[in-house]
């Protein structure tokens, strides 16, 4: 049987994050009544004529620098000529032959640890379209144009990746920059960040790519996997079948989990593009592109390289770290509260904490890390009674729970519950005395050449101290008296 | 050159335009008389010449500053609409 | 004795600002000859009248108190193609019969705020396509000097009302010859300012790149009184330009000795008939007179300034139209079965045949295919034909030739054949492609139909133009004839 290699290009529409919409002064805002922010350019009404916003350019510039790719200095707006409810002026003010952005590239870390290259070809501004209800009125479907005329960047990838899972892992990288740059707010339930997938299969090491079909409509990064993977499985079994795959437009249904052909229109290609004759050649100066340059953050590939050389963390756990800038923010925080109290050195500690515990408490109850009920001061405070020795990482967990739930300082916490580490050689020996005393016939099995038995007076000692006592003294001072 | 039914149909198809069977061979014979006469353009060298899309040379697009100027007229921009309802534009159901 | 309807509009404005007369007075002057006079001509598609009388109440309240504008309490009539508030605005069609604009367009806006008294809203062409305004859905508007003439087109409503004494000037719109050439045929001046001087928002939109508003009045000083508060930058419009705007006013009186005028070799070729080129000559001659120098100039590439036309505004016009489906306003069939019977019969009904044929046509050259071999070459010989008229302005002021090749022609006579009709705009399309200014103005007649002189200057050079204009009507008495019946 033959084996098969997956091709996929990614088209990303990212909804610039603009006050006012890219060619009119209305809001953009989401949620509003219908048609209550839609003005006349939005509405499309005789007369009006579009004026561009300078934010929406900004952004776009934006992401162009972020991604190392080429911006144009002479870009052209072109209208995308077609008939459609939700497109009032029976044309899309798009980006044709001359795009604001051309040739960049995006790094995505793959599942065996390599990193790989995916090309952006092109980055361009648009304008979106409204919506089409289909709640029924009377057999009729209604038209909400509030979105209409808001500002999209749609970044087309090269067809690079070759599974899904490359696919998910690009579309990740890109949602985190596009947020990271606060160009968008990434909210896929709502719409900002919209993805369609080209995906073509080939034999392997044929060179000439398969015909593509377009997926639409993958609007979660679950929905992107399941649909790509359906549609090579089918797209394969179509072939293998001696049928030939026709290049169309294809819908992802997520109740089915399967991908179904568009009624395939005709004309539906002959978009008549032409140069808008409402709107000059933007002209982007180098003035303005450095102007641009100095408001980019780190970005996440910089930060997640820092993390590896500064903190020694591994490329996986940096990856998780600067998924989002806010989570990248909040480990700082920590790392920050934790050099105030002279406690550096604790960066895969802190690493660890904001990873495991407190990645799961913020899953659990649904938040975002800016929501996080213990804010990274509070962490911070948790982690320096650990690296002080304070309490072992076990309490630690029981005084992090405590946290979350009653939003109090760890140092409240380890004191109302008495939960101080015991660190007094005196007071463990003690107790050890009193272990031993209890259990004469262990000590003797233990001195006679059990030493698995080792484990249980370690056992023994904590749970009499209720967890309390150093690890690393209690070892150390068992020995030294069990040996005798 | 001259166009046939077909190809006029086929135009007015994309510009969505509804034609009477009366009116087809009417426009077959004036957009072919109109392509006949433009074709009158390839007597030109436009070899090495930049097409012209703006008759101002020099002039670029202006950009304005991000505000939100508008409130919510919807009510007004509705009198003109054929058919309303929920404050939504009603069309013919869109099947997808 | 002189009436009220003689004087100019600079006329009038003198005596409204010295009180001879009220600007009520003169509204109702011009109501009610529109009242008597406009039901032959077809010129005005709505008046508004209780509007015109509240404006000009307003208007004489200011006049008194000494904070009137520019133009406070002239009567003025738009052209139905600009966008007015609360006004039915048609622009000529079908499609937009039921159409109240919510806004005003800016030149209306900016009229409005010199104090002009709108009357009414002028018949045209339907979306400005046609040359003869006969394409309207309003019916065809009839030339006052002789009512089976066509005035001209597309604004041959605003140019039949001026001419027949209506009101003192109207706005139109020149996307391919819509101002000069109803000027011509009226005997009318009427100036198309450069691309970008006047704004375009509000005004409905032909060819975007082609369209610009202008002036049709009785004089050159009228028009620049006019467009000294019409003109401007408008952060509305992109394609506006952002320059001040003189004193046309001011230049009206330089001197023209020394004005070096080209005579377009193309011009007098073409189908000009004979007897508009002797009157043409004679106008050349009375400039000579003046002190002004002849020379002839071609311009190699002029003669495929109309086909390049008849490419570029169908493309540009079938997707300005496109927002036209029945939707958000305007003309909706009956009981559509489905989206695209509702797209296509919405549209098939609202539109007239011109306007479909220029859209067909428009859809075809940007369609797969044919977007290189027609519309992209049309937009190289455009720039051929712009950069002709720019070595010829290294050479001289100002062009000269005639306006149209004939006089105006009768109602009914090019409607079946759409070429001759195109090629009645051979004059006047070339500045349009070039966005230069340009204008026309009466300089004779023949068997009783007058003539127009067309004078072109490059970019931005109106006021030279209208000084131009301005030195030949201190020496003629053409733009003071008025038709016969309309005394």
């Amino acid at each position: 049987m033959m084996s098969w290699e997956t091709v996929i290009g990614l088209e990303i529409h990212a909804q610039l994050a603009t006050r006012s919409k890219i060619f009119s002064s209305a809001a953009t805002a989401y949620g509003a009544a219908p048609n209550a922010q839609a003005n006349l350019v939005d509405l499309g009404y005789p007369g009006v004529l579009p004026v561009l916003n300078r934010e929406a350019v900004r952004m776009a510039v934006k992401f162009g620098l972020a991604i190392g790719a080429q911006i144009s200095p002479r870009s052209i707006f072109a209208r995308k000529n077609y008939f459609y409810p939700d497109l009032p002026k029976g044309y899309q003010i798009s980006q044709y032959e001359k795009p604001v952005v051309e040739k960049g590239k995006m790094q995505i870390l793959l599942e065996d640890g390599t990193i790989k290259v995916v090309g952006i070809t092109r980055a361009h501004l648009e304008e979106d379209a409204g919506k089409s209800l289909h709640e029924d009125f009377h057999g009729a479907s209604g038209i909400d144009l509030n979105r209409a005329g808001t500002p999209l960047l749609e970044i087309v990838s090269e067809p690079d990746m070759r599974s899904a899972k490359e696919a998910v892992a690009y579309l990740k990288k890109i949602h985190t920059l596009v947020r990271y740059l606060e160009i968008c707010d990434g909210n896929m339930q709502e719409g900002s960040f919209r993805c369609d997938a080209n995906v073509s299969v080939r034999p392997i090491g044929q060179e000439k790519f398969g015909t593509r079909c377009e997926i639409k409509n993958l609007n979660s990064f679950r929905y992107i996997e399941k649909a790509i993977n359906y549609e090579v499985a089918r797209q394969i079994e179509e072939i293998e079948a001696g049928r030939k795959i026709k290049q169309e437009t294809r819908l992802f249904d997520p109740d089915k989990g399967e991908t179904r052909s568009l009624r395939s229109k005709e004309e539906a290609n002959d978009y008549r593009y032409f140069p808008d004759p409402d709107l000059l050649p933007v002209v982007i100066e180098q003035d303005f592109i450095e102007s641009v340059r100095t408001t980019l953050p780190e970005l996440p590939d910089q930060k997640a390289a820092r993390y590896i050389e500064k903190f020694g963390l591994s490329a996986y756990d940096a990856g998780v770290l600067t998924a989002s800038r806010e989570m990248g923010d909040y480990y700082e925080g920590v790392l920050a509260a934790l050099k105030s109290q002279n406690l550096e050195g604790n960066e895969k500690l802190a690493a660890n904490w904001t990873m495991g515990e407190l990645s799961a408490a913020l899953n659990k109850d649904g938040v975002e890390v800016t929501e996080s009920k213990i804010d990274a001061a509070r962490l911070a405070g948790l982690l320096a009674r650990i690296a002080d020795e304070t309490i072992s990482g076990k309490i630690a967990k029981e005084v992090f729970e405590s946290m979350w739930a009653e939003g109090k300082d760890a140092d409240a916490i380890i004191e109302a519950k008495g939960l101080k580490q015991i660190t007094d050689t005196g007071a463990i020996e003690k107790t050890i005395d009193e272990v031993m005393a209890a259990n004469p016939k262990q000590l003797a099995d233990y001195r006679s050449g059990k030493d698995k038995l080792f484990g249980f007076f370690v056992g023994q000692v904590m749970k009499v101290t209720g967890g309390k006592a150093n690890p690393a003294q209690v070892n150390d001072l068992l020995k030294k008296k069990l040996a005798g | 050159m001259s166009l046939t039914d077909h190809d006029v149909k086929n135009i007015a198809h994309l510009a969505r335009l509804a034609l009477t069977e009366e009116q087809v061979p009417v426009y077959v014979d004036s957009l072919s008389k109109i392509f006949d006469f433009v074709a009158q353009l390839n007597a030109a060298d436009t070899a090495s010449v930049e097409p012209m899309a703006h008759p101002l040379a020099g002039q670029v697009q202006r950009m304005r500053p991000d505000e939100v100027l508008d409130s919510d007229q919807h009510g007004k921009y509705q009198r003109n609409a054929p058919r309303v309802e929920a404050d939504l534009y009603l069309v013919p159901k869109v099947i997808e | 004795m002189t009436e009220l309807h003689h004087l100019t509009l600079a006329e009038l404005n003198e005596g409204l600002r010295a009180r001879r007369f009220s600007s009520v007075e003169l509204t109702k002057h011009f109501l009610a000859r529109i009242e008597r006079l406009n039901p032959t001509l077809n010129a005005l598609i709505t008046v508004t009248t209780e509007q015109a009388l509240a404006a000009a109440q307003r208007a004489d309240e200011l006049l008194a108190s000494g904070e009137a504008g520019a133009l406070a309490g002239l009567p003025l009539i738009h052209k139905d193609i600009f966008c007015t508030d609360g006004v039915l605005t048609t622009c000529g069609s079908r499609m937009l019969a039921n159409f109240v604009a919510p806004y005003d367009a800016t030149i209306v806006e900016k009229l409005s705020q010199s104090g002009v008294v709108m009357l009414g809203k002028a018949n045209m062409d339907e979306f400005a396509m046609g040359s003869s305004n006969e394409t309207s859905y309003y019916g065809p508007v009839k030339n006052p000097w002789d009512l089976k003439k066509v005035p001209g087109g597309s604004s041959g409503g605003s140019a039949a009302a001026v001419a027949a004494r209506l009101a003192p000037v109207a706005t139109a719109t020149d996307t391919g010859g819509s101002i000069r050439q109803p000027a011509a045929l009226t005997g009318l001046t009427g100036l198309k300012p450069t691309y970008g001087r006047v704004s375009r928002y509000g005004m409905i939109a032909f060819a975007s790149s082609l369209d610009q508003a202008g002036t049709l009045t009785y004089t050159a000083k009228d028009a620049a009184l006019v467009l000294r508060d019409m003109a401007g930058f408008d952060p509305r419009d992109s394609t506006s330009v952002d320059m001040p705007v003189p004193d046309y006013v001011a230049a009206l009186d330089q001197p023209l000795q020394g004005l070096k005028i080209g005579l377009l070799k193309e011009f007098f070729e073409g189908g000009l008939e004979e007897s508009t080129g002797k009157l043409i000559r004679e106008a050349l001659q009375v400039y000579e007179r003046l002190g002004a120098q002849l020379i002839e100039v071609s311009l190699p590439n002029l003669p495929l300034s109309v086909p390049t036309y008849y490419v570029v505004a169908p493309a540009e016009c079938s997707s300005n139209l496109s927002r036209f489906d029945g939707v958000r306003f305007g003309y909706r069939c009956e009981n559509p079965k489905d989206l695209v019977d509702l797209y296509k019969r919405s549209r098939g009904e609202g539109f007239g045949a011109e306007v479909k044929r220029r859209i067909m046509t428009g859809t075809y050259v940007l369609s797969a295919g044919y977007y290189d071999a027609y519309y992209l070459r049309a937009q190289k010989v455009r720039r051929l034909i712009t950069d002709d008229f720019a070595r010829a302005f290294q050479q001289v002021d100002v062009l000269m030739g005639p306006t149209s090749p004939t006089p105006a022609f009768d109602i009914g006579a090019k409607v079946d054949d759409p070429i001759t009709m195109y090629l009645n705009d051979i004059y006047t399309i070339g500045a349009n492609l070039a966005g230069l200014p340009a204008l026309s103005i009466p300089c004779g007649s023949v068997g009783g139909l007058p003539v127009g002189l067309q004078i072109i200057g490059p970019h931005f050079a109106e006021a030279k133009l209208l000084n131009v204009a301005h030195g030949y009507q201190n020496e003629t008495l053409w733009h003071r004839d008025i038709p016969k019946g309309y005394e």
